[in-house]
């Protein structure tokens, strides 16, 4: 029994030191988790912090947002503003396009209807004597010229269309020949010449000379051709043919320019006096007065207003 | 009908020039009237004798040959297929090559007819070797004949993606990107539809003609007065959104997203549709994006489209675009319920409950739900639950049920303004959703008031 005794005592120590060991392990085991723990939440706190400061700044970055769908929203102001300004463009130009097509049917039809203009004696449908003043298209016919019965091409529509007014896409159009004068021409108002003598002058037939009259292809110019070349390289005499002596007896007198001719170089006359001066001839000693009658406005210059409130 | 197609089948062959191109035009126009007309002339097998000595020809009939041809080819696939295996594609491309511009301008509309009706014939096309010609055609000055060149491009390439990368290796892409600004109205719908053809197969053609630098010229189309250029303009914006956030980011920052919504406020009828889907397809994106459409004041617009329009599809699509700019966050679903849509939208799923149009009811239930699913802007949902029916409902006041726990002043409006009386009238079943929501609801408030 004793011995039992001392061998539980001897198992109990030596469990409780073993036991002691172990738990001193488990302890610092414990320990060291916690300690890991503790640093994995801050870590992850510092974690969590810089993600949110890295996505607010770089990646879903709120100003950048705003400041970019105010760019955006200028840029379509700026874009709407243009395409505004483009279809009122557009729009004046269809305007115009319309406009001269209206003012060019009315000319034709005034220059059609032209008989419709009123006379001297017969007023005509469109100058009413009870109205104030006579109907545009009176205006219109006033200023356009009848139309003769010559010129009644219609351009077709189809040709209107291909041709179109915006994009000049007209064929070229070559001139021939001058444009004829009219024959019943008025004499304009003015230094013009008398009509008949322009279509005379215009109209007048080319009358060549004799030397252009001929083909240089005929048989006599080619012979006139060849008596010349012979003419030429075996002369009958050698002197050239000179004029008389005489002739340019006229040229060789020079007269000299007046400019030059004073005796020491420019005369004064001309440049600085224009009368000729001899005082020995004068019948009185003195030279003319000049007298001038003085214009009375001009005697009231700088007179007839009031000088810093002086009332002369 | 009288045997007058076998009448005229042997003057055909007359030795006479003049009564060759007169019968062919007459057959040409009697072709052009009938499908069975057509049909007897091809039966009768004048094709090959029309075709037989067609490069020894004069212009005008060559002319009238493709104006035959032409007319055969529009009415069905069957009768072009029947065109193109009596072999008149080679002699149509030897009428392109040809100088007269007529000869031209009738040799491509033949060809776009036959290639307008299914892929198969396109190909016949190509292969024939019709494209670099009609590119060709194209830079030539006469108006109408680029007319007909884009537009039969414009049908080539409409089929498939490889199609449409012939006509741009082909070089045309250039050339109709030049055209743009010709101030011809129908050059510019053919030359738009063309490109928009081109653009709505994959992401690359889309990038291609988006570098022939169309933008910002494109948005000029947009403001024309003529109703099809817009139109088509709206489309080609349309086809370029729909492949990638980028694309859609280049139209937004060109400005395209204010012409569009011009556009759309301008116009009347189905010209407006491609514009609402372009809105759609660029709100669909990425919420950048949307918020972009929204700052760029594109909801009264849609708004308008959906209350004006008598069209059921274009009232589908504004509200599939409303629900693709809603659907983001709540700051976007806030700014289309402020606009005052939802009531409308309401409405108009309701109305059609009785119509049988189960495709418009189905699209403006997923915009609804879209559009609540994120939406906190209490006072626009209050008038929605005097109206709405149950599958509705369950949204509305799921909504209701996470925001008002929160907020204090949202509880007193919801007392106050006969809410929460209504939440009380609803039957929900126990363990469902609904009653979970009304729970929450109530909840919220002491009990006296509930009662």
């Amino acid at each position: 029994r004793r011995l039992s005794k001392m061998a539980t005592v001897i198992q109990k120590s030596w469990r409780g030191y073993l036991r002691r060991k172990h738990f001193r392990e488990v302890v610092e085991r414990a320990y060291f988790i916690k300690k890991l723990n503790f640093y994995n939440q801050m870590a992850v706190r510092i974690q969590k912090t810089w993600r949110g400061y890295c996505v607010r700044k770089y990646i879903h970055d709120f100003y950048a947002l705003k400041k970019y769908l105010k760019a955006v929203s200028v840029n379509n102001e700026l874009v709407r503003s243009e395409l505004q300004e483009y279809a009122e463009m557009k729009e004046k130009e269809d305007k115009m396009k319309d406009l001269e097509k209206k003012e060019k049917e009315n000319k034709y039809r005034a220059r059609k209807m032209h008989y419709l203009l009123s006379t001297e004696q017969i007023a005509g449908i469109y100058n009413s004597p009870f109205r104030k003043s006579p109907d545009p298209m009176e205006l219109l016919l006033r200023k356009s010229k009848p139309l003769t019965h010559r010129k009644q091409q219609v351009k077709s529509p189809f040709a209107c269309e291909l041709y179109d007014w915006p994009t000049c896409k007209k064929p070229p159009t070559f001139v021939t020949e001058l444009p004829l004068l009219p024959t019943d021409r008025q004499k304009p108002q003015g230094p013009f010449r008398d009509p008949a003598e322009v279509l005379w002058q215009r109209y007048k037939p080319l009358e060549p000379t004799l030397r252009v009259a001929e083909s240089s292809n005929s048989p006599l110019a080619k012979a006139r051709e060849e008596s010349r070349r012979e003419e030429w390289r075996s002369p009958v005499h050698d002197n050239k043919f000179l004029p008389f002596s005489s002739y340019r007896k006229n040229d060789e007198k020079h007269e000299p320019l007046l400019r030059r001719s004073g005796k020491y170089g420019q005369e004064a006359y001309g440049t600085k006096h224009f009368r000729e001066v001899y005082p020995e001839k004068w019948i009185a000693d003195k030279d003319f007065e000049t007298l001038f009658s003085s214009i009375v406005l001009f005697e009231k210059f700088g007179k007839t207003y009031s000088s810093t409130g002086q009332i002369v | 009908n009288s045997g007058v197609v076998c009448l005229l089948r042997p003057l055909l062959l007359d030795v006479v020039p003049s009564i060759r191109q007169t019968t062919a035009l007459a057959l040409g126009r009697l072709a052009d009237y009938d499908v069975d007309l057509a049909e007897a002339v091809v039966k009768a097998g004048i094709l090959p004798q029309l075709i037989c000595a067609l490069p020894e020809e004069n212009r005008y009939y060559k002319k009238t040959a493709a104006f035959v041809l032409r007319a055969v080819a529009k009415h069905s696939p069957q009768l072009a297929q029947a065109i193109v295996q009596c072999g008149a594609l080679e002699m149509l491309v030897i009428c392109l090559e040809d100088f007269d511009p007529g000869v031209k301008e009738g040799a491509s509309w033949a060809f776009g007819y036959i290639a307008r009706h299914n892929p198969e014939l396109s190909q016949a096309v190509v292969d024939a070797g019709a494209v670099p010609l009609l590119v060709l055609c194209i830079q030539e000055p006469e108006i109408a004949l680029k007319r007909i060149a884009a537009s039969t491009l414009s049908d080539i390439s409409k089929h498939s993606p490889e199609l449409a990368q012939t006509v741009v290796d082909a070089g045309a892409i250039a050339h109709l990107a030049q055209m743009i600004l010709n101030p011809d109205a129908k050059l510019k719908r053919q030359v738009l539809s063309a490109l928009s053809q081109i653009a709505k197969h994959s992401v690359d053609l889309a990038e291609l003609v988006v570098e022939a630098e169309i933008f910002p010229v494109v948005l000029t189309c947009l403001k024309d007065s003529d109703e099809f250029v817009k139109k088509n303009g709206a489309t080609l914006i349309r086809e370029i959104a729909k492949h990638t956030p980028e694309l859609s980011q280049f139209i937004v920052n060109s400005g395209g997203v204010a012409a569009v919504i011009d556009c759309i406020g301008s116009c009347r009828g189905t010209v407006r549709l491609p514009g609402i889907m372009t809105l759609g397809y660029v709100a669909a994106h990425s919420e950048n994006l949307s918020m972009a459409v929204i700052v760029s004041k594109g909801i009264p617009p849609l708004c308008v489209c959906l209350i004006e329009e008598h069209e059921d599809h274009i009232k589908a699509a504004a509200a599939w675009a409303l629900g693709q700019i809603g659907r983001h966050t709540a700051e976007h679903a806030r700014h289309v319920a402020v606009a005052n849509v939802l009531p409308t939208l309401l409405d108009i799923y309701v109305d059609t409950r009785s119509s049988e149009d189960l495709k418009m009811k189905a699209s403006i239930f997923k915009a609804l739900k879209n559009i609540l699913q994120k939406c906190t802007y209490l006072p626009a949902l209050e008038p929605l639950l005097h109206e709405a029916p149950p599958n509705i409902m369950k949204h509305i006041i799921g909504q209701f049920s996470k925001v008002l726990p929160h907020d204090s002043k949202a509880r007193r409006l919801f007392v106050t303004t006969g809410g929460l009386k209504k939440v009380q009238e609803i039957k929900a079943e126990p363990g469902s959703l609904l009653q979970e929501y009304i729970n929450t609801i109530n909840n919220c408030y002491p009990e006296e008031i509930v009662r």
